[in-house]
């Protein structure tokens, strides 16, 4: 900051030097005077400057800037013909052009130092709006952060005390298979709890946090739910955001079970393409009773928020209908 | 002896209650079913006292299943949690058992139910429950109708109008009707106002069936519908169509 305004000056007293030495005045005299006049420019418009900066006039106030300006440029080209007639007392052509140039220097320091407030107020105005800019960028970030752990805290409770039930009915006739689902249910509310939303994992860690979820939720429906999961190799070590398949995976079965009275065959299918991670997940529904448009409960508006938030797009969930399956569809980009 | 019927979709959830049950002697388990199909059946053939009802069940959750149910026995309902239901269920004074439950609540929503049995003799409140039960939203989307023994579900968008009948409503699809015994307000109540218009006392439309509306006489007017079916409009239903369609 401090350089650019010593070259801006330097500038201009080599400038000033030129115009005046092309005007006759020998160079000496000519270097001696556009040093002088720049100096006491410079300490004039710092001065304003600094008052400016604790003082701001607000905008019914302009003729105020405009008085100070006027008086500042008087006493500037006053107090630089001061020191010019000091150094050059002895030179009566000098102070001969001195009176001369009077006007003209008063005019001079009146353009420069508007010219210096005019900026001065434009950087101002141009940081003001840069933190303005940081300001809202925070709140937003803020706002999304908050909106996204909302989104991740949907455990259903239906979920919870229909599976405490089975447990329930469990210990009486078979308490190991019990202890068993203790654990399950305990692992698996674990896994949600200390997952951060927008943390990324591996594919092979999501599914394995969906298997237990299948588990839970075979014991509760008995030989009515099973499952089927099929990866690739290679998309088992992609990434995805943290909990992401959970509420596609618990709408499937949902939508499943409660559609259908027989049995229902949830398909967890993932491909791997060479920018991103495809999943799909399949779920049986009954075509004639039910429009699948209402099939896109909260579970699956939610992920397609999540999506949209993290990655900025709307195109990365679609559901689709074949025969009487009902498939969901997620696209996630690996370019991260 | 009592008789009892268990409807639940969780095979270890109808275990529990078959567990409590066991130690009431007095209560003869007739059939457990894990649907509202099953269970339809079941009560029509056994009539039990008392029947133990799931509500979120497959394809026809729990009140659909009362709704074809005539006459409606004796419920105790079992939810896991619906905060809705409970109050509906207390403004009525019927009993439910939150899951999980253990063996001394269980034991208690029975000795109610025999207290207000010996009480009331045959009466029960699940008739006036069924009627002003806060709808779930799937019911939105769906009307359940029995034939006989059969079990039919229409989606509402088949629906071309439905009219009043005596206790009941005749709801026309494409080509035949069923009888439901419902109140015209309840259908105005629970389909969605964007889509169905009551157009006359004794008739709902679905919008989107209607492909003209033509005078009959000098001051009443029909609307034409897809299938060739003519619905009368009332004077204000004329209006409130004309309103809806924006014409």
């Amino acid at each position: 900051m401090i350089l650019t305004y010593g070259s801006w000056w330097i500038i201009w007293i080599f400038i000033q030097a030129w115009v005046l030495n092309n005007l006759a005045l020998p160079w000496k005299e000519a270097f001696v005077d556009a040093t002088i006049s720049n100096l006491v420019l410079t300490l004039c418009a710092y001065a304003t400057e600094i008052t400016s900066r604790y003082y701001n006039p607000n905008k019914q106030r302009a003729w105020f800037r405009f008085v100070w300006g006027i008086g500042l440029a008087y006493v500037c080209a006053f107090s630089t013909e001061l020191i010019l007639a000091q150094i050059f007392a002895d030179q009566p052509s000098f102070l001969l052009y001195l009176v001369k140039s009077g006007p003209l220097r008063f005019i001079y320091s009146f353009l420069m130092i508007s010219f210096m407030a005019v900026i001065s107020y434009l950087l101002r105005q141009m940081k003001e709006e840069e933190e303005n800019k940081n300001r809202k960028n925070d709140a937003q970030n803020l706002l999304r952060e908050a909106e996204l752990t909302n989104l991740r805290q949907q455990i259903q409770p239906h979920f919870l005390f229909n599976s405490l039930n089975s447990i329930s009915a469990l210990v009486g006739t078979r308490p190991e298979e019990a202890r068993k689902m203790i654990y399950q249910l305990s692992d698996f509310l674990r896994g949600t709890l200390k997952k951060d939303e927008q943390q990324l994992v591996s594919l092979n860690e999501e599914l394995e946090h969906l298997k237990l979820y299948l588990e839970i939720e075979k014991v509760r429906f008995g030989h009515r739910l099973q499952s089927d999961i099929q990866c690739d190799e290679k998309s088992m070590h992609m990434k995805l955001p943290a909990l992401l398949l959970q509420p596609i995976v618990e709408n499937a079965i949902k939508f499943g079970l409660y559609d259908t009275i027989g049995d229902v065959v949830i398909k967890i299918d993932a491909r791997s393409t060479n920018n991103s991670l495809n999943i799909t997940i399949e779920n049986p529904f009954d075509s004639d009773t039910s429009k699948p448009k209402h099939g896109t409960g909260f579970g699956l508006n939610s992920v397609q928020r999540r999506l949209y938030l993290l990655y900025a797009r709307n195109d990365l969930l679609n559901t689709t209908t074949t025969n009487n399956i009902f498939i969901t569809a997620v696209k996630i980009p690996q370019s991260l | 002896m009592i008789k009892a019927v268990i409807i639940d979709d969780e095979p270890l959830a109808r275990g529990i209650i078959k567990e409590y049950l066991a130690h009431h002697t007095e209560i003869e388990l007739m059939q457990e079913c894990s649907d509202g199909f099953e269970g339809v059946k079941a009560i029509m053939q056994h009539q039990p006292d008392l029947i133990f009802l799931d509500i979120q069940m497959p394809k026809i959750n729990g009140f659909e299943m009362l709704e074809l149910l005539d006459p409606v026995p004796a419920v105790i309902f079992t939810t896991a949690f619906d905060e809705y239901a409970i109050k509906a269920f207390e403004a009525h004074a019927i009993d439910y058992l939150l899951k999980p439950f253990g063996k001394e609540r269980f034991d208690k929503a029975v000795q109610k139910w025999t207290q207000q049995k010996s009480q009331n003799g045959a009466d029960n409140n699940t008739a006036t429950l069924i009627e002003k039960m806060p709808r779930q939203p799937e019911e939105q989307h769906r009307v359940v109708v029995k034939n006989g023994a059969n079990i039919q579900i229409i989606p509402v968008q088949d629906i071309f109008y439905i009219e009043a009948y005596d206790d009941y409503v005749k709801i026309f699809t494409k080509d035949k009707y069923q009888l439901k015994k419902k109140t015209m307000s309840h259908f105005e109540e629970v389909l969605d106002p964007k889509e169905f218009l009551r157009v006359h006392r004794s008739f709902i439309v679905q919008l989107q069936q209607i492909t003209k509306v033509e005078q009959s006489d000098k001051s009443t007017h029909i609307a034409l519908l897809k299938n060739g079916a003519k619905v009368p409009l009332s004077r204000t239903g004329y209006s409130k169509l004309k309103e809806v369609l924006g014409v």
